[in-house]
């Protein structure tokens, strides 16, 4: 069990020995693992103290005069630059953000450290490529991927460690959901943390009879909107599951997607229109709504208004 | 000091640069004719003077660069782009029309050497400080000037950026205050004071020089001492008129966002044209 955060960070003083590289902090790169690049490449790492907003704005200037800036502190900080991350879309920079503590995962710390709102903002942002790994093995990737990626890309990381779900072979293409597990009954479309969760739904339904197929949509933003209606029209019924917000993530991508293409029923795994608040990572997970049973509650849901 | 010839020649480009922002705020019954006039001298100065770039390469990697921070100023920046050959004349009619490169706020375009996406006020000195810190990695000797509006300093985000130049010691970077005194609803003193401006500036690391920002040779001298400070960037101070040039437009808040009718602009024009004859022949 490793978290996605390690493994961009191990990854990032990987691939740090590019020149144009730049890495920011906010004073967090112990959390983030950003640390490691700083170790070995400490004239290309700025801590900019905590000072997010100056941070983004000074990422501009670095991207404007051809650095490849790598930012790395918790996702709900990120948001408080919101100004400076327009400009940085507007001008399609190269600048990289690995947001880590995302979701719930940041438990104990409560509603003001955790991120269930990143999604839905970051996708309103032109030229941003919107992207929640799976596991670390898919993280890793994202940040070897992400140097050739041009314009801005927003990462989801996660604090807590999660399973390794993809072998060491795995190779992540931005734009494309990955079929994790193939069925015909309906579609469980997820990513991030909740992909486990996904995969143990459905085993429960596979007891049941029923087949679903698992698809990993790591990618929210360019959406793959050709998988989408695939699975539309081969499953019948949708449903999603995100460790984030019901308004703005990958439901309402896929609804998207769906109201202007092939309508099916689809049900929502995710929260529903509320903060989080202090408590151990799996306790919260239970208390929102987005355990292995939720989904399989949320399937049979589907499943039911497909029949009708 | 500098010659009379050369306070002729930068008369001359401040003059123009005046019609320009005049006429394009004018032609587009919108903009910001009072920020962009009291700017006028220094983005004059700055492009013609003290700024080392080439007019045929606007992508040269060691050009000095301007960030216009107060992006309201734009026409300033536009006409003086275009006297020094950047940007072809005819645009300037465009300006904040469908379309065109000359959007209402500032639009980074290398091909035209327009620095930096600015508009949302409160960006430029950090976005400055980051391509001073690319300069110094990359080994490059080009300066950052960074022109602020004074209201803007309300705005949290300049003094993030103020505390950390001085910190990376970025001695290639030069912050401007055009302090004109007003905003959009009034002055800067009763809408939130930003007042002791230059002990705020020193306190941060910074040296600190007041300028009159209408005096040529003054602003000259300024920026010259400014190359010579290298333990810690210098911020300049320009005191300055909003409307600066026009007397209906000069202190008046209204003139902040609203340009001239075209018949005022009619009748004013040959007036400007007069006194600044007058004050060539003067010199």
């Amino acid at each position: 069990m490793i978290s996605t955060r390690e493994a961009f960070g191990n990854a990032l003083a990987e691939i740090g020995s590019d020149e144009s590289i730049v890495v920011l902090d906010a004073d967090v790169s112990a959390s983030t693992k950003a640390s490691e690049f700083g170790k070995k490449y400490p004239d290309r790492f700025i801590n900019f103290g905590i000072a997010e907003e100056n941070l983004f704005a000074t990422a501009v200037g670095l991207a404007y005069s051809g650095k490849r800036v790598f930012a790395s502190m918790y996702a709900v900080f990120v948001l408080k630059a919101f100004d400076q991350l327009r400009i940085i879309a507007h001008d399609n920079l190269d600048v990289k953000i690995f947001a880590s503590h995302a979701g719930l995962t940041d438990g104990q710390d409560g509603w003001s450290h955790q991120t269930i709102e990143d999604l839905a903002i970051m996708r309103t942002l032109p030229n941003f490529k919107v992207i929640v790994p799976a596991d670390a093995i898919e993280s890793r990737e994202v940040t070897e991927a992400s140097l050739k990626i041009s314009g801005p890309v927003y990462s989801r990381l996660s604090r807590s460690e999660s399973p390794i779900i993809f072998d060491s072979g795995y190779r992540f293409e931005l734009g494309k959901g990955k079929v994790v597990e193939d069925g015909s009954d309906l579609a469980i479309i997820t990513n991030g943390n909740m992909l486990h969760r996904a995969i143990r739904a459905s085993m429960m339904l596979r007891k049941d009879g029923i087949s679903p197929t698992v698809v990993n949509m790591s990618t929210v933003k360019p959406i793959d909107e050709g998988l989408i209606v695939k699975l539309a029209q081969s499953a019948g019924a949708i449903v999603t599951a995100e460790e984030h917000s019901v308004l703005g993530g990958i439901g309402s991508a896929v609804s998207e997607v769906l109201g202007r293409t092939f309508p099916v029923p689809v049900e929502y795994v995710g929260i529903i229109d509320k903060f989080g608040q202090s408590g151990k990572v799996d306790e919260l997970f239970s208390l929102y709504g987005l355990t292995a049973e939720n989904i399989y509650g949320a399937s049979m849901k589907a499943l039911k208004r497909k029949k009708r | 000091m500098i010659t009379v010839e050369e306070l002729k020649r930068l008369k001359e480009k401040s003059f123009n640069i005046m019609i320009d922002v005049l006429e394009m705020t004018t032609a587009a019954n919108s903009g910001h004719p009072g920020g962009s006039l009291s700017s006028k001298d220094i983005v004059t100065v700055l492009f013609f003077h003290v700024m080392r770039h080439n007019p045929g390469r606007p992508d040269w990697p060691d050009r000095d660069r301007l960030i216009l921070s107060k992006g309201h100023a734009a026409p300033a920046l536009y006409s003086a782009l275009a006297e020094a050959g950047y940007i072809d004349r005819q645009k300037l009619g465009g300006f904040r029309s469908t379309g065109s490169q000359l959007q209402g706020h500032p639009e980074r375009n290398p091909e035209l050497m327009i620095e930096a996406s600015t508009g949302s006020l409160g960006n430029g000195l950090a976005m400055g400080n980051g391509i001073a810190l690319a300069g110094k990695l990359d080994g490059r000797s080009y300066r950052v000037y960074v022109l602020m509006g004074d209201g803007e300093l309300q705005e949290g985000t300049v003094w993030e950026a103020a505390m950390f130049a001085p910190y990376h010691r970025l001695n290639n970077i030069i912050a401007i205050v055009d302090r004109n005194g007003l905003q959009q609803n009034g002055p800067t003193e009763s809408t939130l004071s930003i007042e002791p401006l230059d002990d705020k500036w020193k306190s941060f690391g910074w040296n600190v020089i007041d300028v009159d920002g209408h005096d040529i040779p003054e602003l000259i001298d300024a920026f010259e001492m400014a190359k010579r400070i290298k333990d810690r960037p210098t911020a300049i101070i320009a005191h300055t008129v909003k409307g600066r040039g026009v007397m209906s437009g000069e202190w008046v808040v209204d003139f902040h966002s609203r340009p001239m009718s075209e018949e005022s602009l009619k009748n004013i024009l040959p007036g400007l044209y007069e006194q600044h004859r007058l004050e060539m022949e003067a010199l």
